[in-house]
């Protein structure tokens, strides 16, 4: 496979009861690239987003990120180290601005120690530089002119757009989106499609899950597709799309797939 | 019916050393419930290790500064041994555990096994002496008719109400700044903050030992008012006030509480002189009353206006899940 | 009433606590030997209690005297520990090992008189594997009435989220109808049946008059948390203001002669109490497991999202909830109020414990809160073979952390899925 994955998944197993929802040997995310991660309702792709982000602990397995053992690592230690996750339904933070949701994001802010944040002097100048960050972030999305609008006060593709800029605020290697394109229509979809092209020609990594698969054929490099908790197939968007497997995984269950 | 009896009361009430000291506890709820969104039903807990530890040190022969520093210390230690077991779980799980460990603490210090250093349901008086000693107000009685106190009094309120203005000034540079941001952020979706990069356990703690120690203050201020600690004065109830105080004054507002700590003993004792003028009504019914209302009140402020007096509506409700 | 008062002066204005001095209250004990003379008896404990929790303890000492001082005026109770007795000897009448309405007055050095004569009983009087079979079957009594009080707790989180502190309200509710009624003349067994209607029927109006709508007005579980303490506190001051504040009896079996059974000496009410709630408890149990209504409930809890789009009246369910473990709550405070005395504010004595049962069987299932229930209960009471009994309560603490720390979910919980 590729030379320099950025992630290596081996052995992740992970049971709900006795219902085995992720079950996957072996998965590599190749640097640089746009890795779909497509599959039927159900088939265990939030759960393994869920697992590799740290939101929830395997049975068993391990995983690599940049080459060094995560498996034990924290979802927030994680984030920091740049592998960094959105949400299927979007966790905005509703009672905070725009703004707000923005700077929270930034990495290793001094005035976040409980001592420093005492001494505005500290942390002003670091704040000053994380506003301007913001700001051009926001213009990028078209969310400039909410700025200073409630989070909670947005409509659900303008919160798809935030919640995007702020995992931008952190600065990842590895930007991982749970559904980004679900419950926005179709306009905006176009807009996030190339926002997250754009991301790729910058230089970042991402993974993302959709389970409607022309969605994902334009823009992807990588298609990864998994079904009851395991990877089916892997390849590139044409080779997936003409895999028995994958056909037979999304035209047995097509009728309850929505759109 | 003397309409004095009614209102100088109140009026002294509102700006006495309970209503300074249920502003405190409720900075603290603030920190906790108000901004971080900890449930902490166990404020009267922090009250009473403050109280004690303040009693205790005095009364083994300390100095009433070295007690005070005893007081904050056993804060500390309670919301490290109340938030380490708790923090990473539900928060439903806070809530039952603060509750019970506070009325824990309240029964281990009527214990006869603890009476050595506790003295039991008697408890331990006069020990705040060093404070009197060094009041600088000339004696004589100071104030307006009969809103009036000796000097005595006034040190303490002055003391209690200086208090309440440095935790609301440390609570507004807290909150202002990105150590604040991140609290908020634990209040509107730890899942969020977490996939940001925020440790959230250790804020979460932070948070509870700080708003604990603001609660502890609360104790020992009150314990040095009445120169008395006493297992009975730490009932639930005493946390479920300084809530109803929260609530009154508007959560996450800086000075909601100071606020609502007026409001709410100006009320309580309006309510109580009218009951006893207006109504010839005895003791016992009017606590029950009093208490009841405050019940009341308590709920229709969270269904009708859980921003308080000073809160917006729609920041409150905004998005409520 | 004027300890209340002192009380709530105490709490309210942070007043100081007036100390009346010199109040105590003691006595000589002694037992008149063959020739007719007094022998006083050394080493007996006795324990003086206010509302529940103990204020002191002693020992008679070689003349046989002893004496507890009181922090102030008040009704106390106070009881001799018959087993600390020496053996062959015992009380003269065995149902006044426990005084319970001791006025004393400020200042008054109070006398109380526990006449001694024969033992009545065996000659193992005192044998410890025999206080320890009685701990066990007090645990057990316990520990049934907290789980059936706590059922209706544990099953309301499961399938609203709601932590509902006013649940002790409804316990206080049952027993306090059921004492109404009984004073009325019925028999408790007939009153118990009201008692248990009129908490199904609080429960009733809690859900119909402010829960439900509150959840359907979106509210957080967090505000609903800070709603229903208020609601706890709005209620039993009312139970306050109108049941008065001193502990009441039921009319029915307030005095009773303990028999024997194996090494167990026990009151036959409290036989009946333990066969009731685990035969209740048993009945619930069968009922969630074998009903279409109990499967619901279940599968609500479990996943409230799933059950609706199976086709569940979710609503429904919910009132049929509210109802039962209201009324469940109920039976509990009868049951209480049985062993101990009624009172206004005896179901918050008991939410602790309730609230250890459900954290500890796992919040949100049934079977965890009865299991939880039993196993704090037990822990509670046995643990004051060792412990004083005010340690009862730190015992169920200490269980209820040291299983959050090792099985965070509780015993019969399972491990939530997260995101």
């Amino acid at each position: 496979m590729t030379a320099d994955p950025i992630l290596v998944v081996d052995g992740l197993r992970r049971t709900f009861g006795g219902l085995v929802a992720v079950d996957v040997e072996h998965l590599e995310v190749p640097r640089g690239a746009i890795t779909a991660l497509i599959g039927p309702n159900g088939a265990g792709k939030t759960t393994f987003f869920n697992l590799v982000t740290g939101f929830d602990r395997p049975d068993a397995g391990t995983w690599r990120f940049n080459g060094r053992d995560v498996s034990h690592t924290s979802a927030p230690k994680l984030a920091r180290l740049g592998m960094v996750r959105t949400f299927q339904l979007t966790k905005v933070l509703p009672r905070m601005t725009v703004l707000e949701n923005m700077l929270l994001a930034a990495s290793n802010q001094r005035g976040e120690r409980f001592l420093a944040a005492l001494v505005p002097s500290v942390w002003r100048p670091e704040e000053a530089a994380n506003l301007e960050r913001a700001r051009e972030l926001l213009a990028r999305f078209g969310l400039d002119a909410k700025r200073d609008d409630w989070a909670g006060s947005m409509s659900g593709g303008q919160r798809k757009l935030l919640e995007m800029a702020r995992a931008l605020m952190v600065e990842p290697t590895l930007l991982m989106l749970d559904e980004p394109m679900a419950g926005v229509n179709p306009a905006l979809t176009e807009s996030l499609l190339g926002h997250v092209t754009a991301l790729r020609d910058e230089g970042r990594t991402i993974l993302f899950v959709e389970h409607d698969m022309d969605v994902v054929m334009s823009i992807s490099d990588r298609v990864v597709c998994m079904a009851q908790g395991r990877v089916i197939a892997q390849g590139t968007p044409d080779q997936v799309a003409n895999d028995d497997a994958v056909i037979e995984a999304y035209l047995g269950r097509s009728h309850e797939a929505p759109a | 019916m003397d309409l004095g009896n009614i209102v100088f009361p109140a009026i002294r009430a509102a700006i006495g050393v309970p209503a300074a000291a249920y502003a405190l506890a409720a900075l603290g709820l603030n920190v906790h419930f108000g901004y971080t969104g900890l449930s902490n039903f166990g404020q009267v807990g922090f009250m009473l290790v403050g109280a004690y530890g303040t009693a205790i040190t005095v009364d083994n022969g300390g100095p009433l500064w070295l007690g005070v520093l005893v007081g904050i210390g056993a804060a500390v230690i309670l919301g490290l041994l109340l938030g380490l077991p708790t923090l990473r779980l539900r928060a439903d799980y806070l809530a039952i555990v603060t509750i019970a460990t506070a009325e824990i603490l309240r029964l281990l210090t009527r214990t006869q096994r603890l009476s050595g250093l506790t003295k039991g349901v008697f408890g331990i008086q006069r020990f705040a002496n060093d404070f009197y000693r060094i009041n600088p107000i000339p004696d004589g009685r100071y104030g307006i008719g009969q809103v009036s106190f000796s000097a005595r009094n006034l040190w303490v309120i002055l003391v209690g109400w200086g208090l309440v203005a440095l935790v609301s000034l440390l609570t507004f540079l807290l909150v202002r700044s990105p150590w604040g941001r991140v609290l908020k952020s634990i209040r509107e979706d730890e899942d969020a903050a977490r996939s940001l990069g925020k440790s959230v356990f250790t804020y979460k703690l932070q948070s509870l030992v700080l708003g604990g120690v603001f609660g502890a203050l609360a104790g020992i201020l009150l314990a040095i008012d009445t120169q008395s600690v006493n297992p009975d004065t730490y009932l639930a109830v005493v946390t479920f006030f300084a809530y109803t105080v929260l609530v009154l004054g508007g959560p996450a507002k800086v000075l909601g509480p100071v606020l609502g700590s007026v409001v709410f003993w100006l009320l309580l004792q309006l309510t109580d002189g009218i009951l006893r003028e207006g109504f010839n009504m005895s003791g016992g019914d009017v606590g029950a009353i009093r208490f009841a209302l405050v019940g009341l009140g308590l709920m229709l402020l969270m269904i009708f206006r859980p921003q308080g007096i000073i809160g917006t509506r729609e920041g409150a409700v905004l998005d409520d899940r | 009433m004027l300890g209340l008062t002192v009380l709530l002066v105490a709490v309210l204005g942070g007043v100081a606590h007036a100390q009346e001095s010199g109040t105590s209250v003691g006595g000589t004990i002694f037992r008149v030997d063959d020739a007719g003379d007094r022998q006083p008896v050394a080493g007996v404990q006795l324990t003086v209690r206010q509302g529940g929790t103990d204020v002191g303890r002693a020992e008679t000492s070689e003349d046989g005297t002893w004496r507890v001082e009181l922090p102030g005026a008040g009704t106390y109770q106070v009881e001799l520990d018959t087993k600390s007795l020496p053996a062959g000897v015992g009380l003269r009448d065995p149902d006044r090992a426990r005084l319970d309405n001791v006025e004393v007055l400020g200042g008054q050095q109070k006398n109380v008189l526990f006449p001694l004569g024969k033992a009545a009983s065996k000659a193992t009087l005192g044998d410890r594997f025999d206080r320890f079979a009685d701990l066990t079957a007090n645990g057990l009594k316990v520990g049934a009435i907290v789980a059936l009080a706590a059922v209706g707790l544990s099953l309301i989180f499961g399938i609203t989220g709601l932590v509902n502190f006013a649940h002790s309200e409804l316990v206080t509710f049952g027993a306090l109808v059921a004492w109404e009624f009984n004073s009325l003349g019925l028999p408790l067994l007939v009153a118990a049946l009201f008692g248990m209607a009129g908490g199904a029927l609080l429960g009733f109006a809690l859900e119909r008059g402010l829960f439900g709508p509150l959840r359907r007005r979106r509210m957080s579980t967090t505000a609903l948390m800070v709603v229903s303490i208020g609601l706890s506190q709005l209620l039993r001051n009312l139970y306050l203001l109108f049941f008065g504040g001193s502990p009441r009896r039921f009319e029915d079996y307030a005095i009773q002669q303990s028999v024997q059974i194996g090494p167990i000496t026990i009151l036959p009410k409290d036989i009946v109490i333990i066969v009731i709630s685990l035969s209740v408890l048993l009945a619930v149990g069968w009922l969630l497991k074998s009903t279409r209504t109990g499967t619901a409930m279940r599968a609500v809890a479990d996943n409230r999202d799933l059950a609706e789009s199976s086709g569940i009246d979710v609503q429904r369910i919910i009132l049929i909830t509210w109802v039962s473990g209201a009324a469940l709550a109920g039976l509990g405070g009868i049951l209480y109020g049985t062993t101990q005395t009624v009172s206004f504010d005896m179901g918050f004595t008991i939410l602790l414990a309730m609230f250890a049962a459900v954290v500890l069987g796992g919040l949100g299932s049934a079977y965890g809160a009865m299991v939880g229930g039993l196993v704090i209960g037990m822990a509670g009471e046995i643990s004051t073979y060792w412990l004083e009994t005010e340690f009862k309560y730190v015992t169920a603490l200490g269980v209820l952390i040291v299983v959050l720390l090792v099985r965070p979910q509780g015993i019969l919980g399972i491990r939530e899925r997260v995101g």
